[in-house]
């Protein structure tokens, strides 16, 4: 009885964030609950492969430009349609996440940290990069177009771009949870526990870090995708390597090995900034640290944690919620 | 499973000097001697954490020596550890079904999208699963995170985790280890009932002598990296060097 109201919960709350935005906010805040929702893959992304895998990332920014401009350039050079461009985003950051899981996993621990953190320092320049300038549009960047919605659906741009996005996202969350509770995802846990253990349980460690870090750059990659059409421009000084670490705080925030956190963390890294803004001009980079630090002591195990006791079936420890 | 003149060094130190026994199909065997006589070394060179310098270890006809650690347990081949190495914020019920692993063959699509083969790969896993938990009274605390739980409550989730992966030689490495004297009785009843239902053969490596001597089939004592003595538990255990290497180390608390 508890599962399944605690399901019942659960899907009228996914229905109210689809469908109230789309009448209660103005264009501004649709964009920013579009980008919300690409934050939130993003960090999911980031929380496969560190929060469940224990291989710490702090480059997954990368992954984010190449889906944003694996979308840019398919609707600006050959005018393909929007939603054709996030299988491509997929399954190219995918492609690029295993050849880079390869040698970059064998690391572990800090070093892969620190790898990582190179790959995201080079992209902004790899992309300002002359000889890939005809793709990539160089400093200038390039500017899409935001898609009408289709079939003459009663919806504006900002409204169907939103309800897109959210539909994908539910998808993709699905997916990662199924994963996560499964085979595969005890394994990953079990990886991130104790490898020693994990391995005289038959698990292939080498084989299953490259294939959680390709799954991870796919889904950050779609996030990538979807951004781009939302803010309609990409260029190379928007996927600074900061991003990689706003994504890190994101996964850490909302909280790590947590589906929900992911939607948690990204709220956080799209709206704190702002608010931290309008409190203090002058000095909002203190004023964002000192709320991260705020929340890192009210919800040590992440804000999911902290929802996790006050949700209808709150004591089912035996998921990954 | 045949072990032929193992040797094995670290640096200068020979910690086992040329090792033979073989352990029978079905057969408990147990593996004795004083502290620092190699006994979790030869554990560890079965189960392919150590790398052998000489010597081979053949198991069902397939040599292990240089095999990948994860296909050990394809081959039938289940461990515990000296020190409990188990999954510490997971469940008692998902460390077990990690044991499972290898028994399945789904990936990450089919898994992410649960098509029909990986839930049925899961329900059976599970169902084994229960059988499982129940046999070791493992159920009340299934879905409690093992961090939490006793040592020897975490010992016997590792015996599980051994179980499910159905292992044809099952490695334990000092399952006595931290146990009370009550919880070491119980433990020689479970191998013997273990060794029943599962129809496996068990090398049981272990410092306690009566646990070993009450339920080995056969005993092989180590001392200095050498075998002493190989045999039924009463012969190993009226063996002169035995005596003397037991004695040698005046603890009678094990004897
Ligand atoms: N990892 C290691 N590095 C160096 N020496 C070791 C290592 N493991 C064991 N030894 C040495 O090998 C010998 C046998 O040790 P071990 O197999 O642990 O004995 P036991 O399990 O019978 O107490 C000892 O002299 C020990 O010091
Ligand atoms: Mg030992």
């Amino acid at each position: 009885m508890r599962i399944m109201s605690s399901r019942l919960v659960l899907v009228l709350l996914v229905l109210a964030m689809a469908v109230v935005p789309l009448f209660v906010s103005s264009g501004y805040q649709l964009f920013q609950f579009t980008m919300v929702v690409a934050y939130a893959l993003a960090v999911l992304g980031v929380n496969l492969v560190t929060g469940y895998n224990g291989q710490i990332s702090l480059g997954h920014g990368a992954f984010y430009a190449i889906g944003a401009y694996v979308t840019a350039i398919m609707m600006d050079h050959w005018d393909l349609p929007y939603w054709s461009t996030l299988p491509v985003a997929a399954v190219i950051c995918a492609g690029v996440g295993f050849l880079l899981g390869l040698p970059a996993l064998r690391l572990g621990g800090l070093y892969l940290a620190l790898t990582t953190l190179a790959l995201a320092a080079a992209v902004p320049q790899l992309l300002k990069y002359d000889l890939f300038e005809g793709w990539t549009g160089g400093v200038q960047g390039i500017s899409i177009i935001k898609p009408d919605a289709p079939f003459g659906l009663p919806l504006n741009a900002d409204q169907w771009l939103y309800l897109f996005s959210f539909a994908v996202a539910v998808v993709l969350f699905i997916s990662a949870w199924n994963l996560v509770n499964g085979r595969i995802g005890r394994a990953l846990k079990a990886i991130r526990d104790q490898p020693l253990a994990a391995e005289a349980m038959g698990i292939d460690l080498a084989q299953l870090k490259t294939r959680t870090f390709a799954a991870s750059a796919m889904y950050t990659g779609i996030a990538g995708s979807i951004a781009a059409i939302a803010v309609q421009f990409v260029s190379p000084d928007s996927f600074a390597s900061a991003l990689s670490i706003t994504l890190f705080v994101g996964m850490v925030v909302g909280g790590a090995a947590s589906i929900s956190g992911a939607v948690f963390g990204a709220l956080f890294i799209q709206f704190i900034p702002n608010i931290a803004d309008q409190v203090s001009k002058a000095a909002p980079g203190a004023v964002y640290g000192l709320i991260l630090i705020v929340f890192m002591f009210v919800a040590p195990g992440g804000i999911a944690s902290l929802v996790r006791k006050w949700w209808p079936a709150g004591g089912s420890r035996a998921r990954s919620t | 499973m045949r072990v032929a003149d193992v040797e094995m060094h670290f640096g200068g130190i020979v910690a086992l000097a040329g090792v033979s026994f073989e352990v029978g199909r079905r057969q408990i065997c147990g593996l004795i001697g004083p502290n620092g006589s190699g006994k979790t070394t030869m554990f560890n060179c079965i189960s392919g954490f150590y790398r052998h310098s000489r010597g081979d270890i053949v198991f069902d006809g397939t040599s292990l020596t240089g095999m990948a650690r994860h296909r050990m347990i394809d081959l039938g081949i289940g461990r515990t550890f000296q020190n409990v190495a188990l999954f510490r914020s997971m469940t008692v019920r998902d460390n077990m079904l990690v044991g499972a692993h290898h028994l399945g063959r789904t990936g990450f699509i089919a898994n992410a999208l649960r098509l029909g083969r990986a839930t049925a790969e899961e329900a059976a896993a599970r169902r084994r699963g229960a059988e499982i938990l129940a046999l070791l009274e493992l159920e009340e605390v299934a879905d409690e995170v093992v961090s939490a739980l006793p040592f020897g409550t975490r010992k016997r989730v590792e015996l599980a985790r051994a179980l499910i992966s159905e292992p044809k030689l099952l490695l334990l490495d000092e399952p006595a280890g931290g146990l009370t004297h009550g919880e070491v009785d119980e433990l020689g009843a479970l191998i013997l009932k273990l060794r029943q239902s599962f129809d496996m053969s068990i090398l049981l490596v272990e410092h306690h002598m009566s646990l070993v001597m009450s339920v080995s089939d056969k005993v092989v004592a180590l001392e200095f990296g050498r075998k002493i003595a190989d045999g039924t538990p009463d012969e190993v255990r009226n063996e002169p060097e035995v005596i003397r290497a037991y004695l040698g180390e005046g603890d009678d608390e094990h004897a």
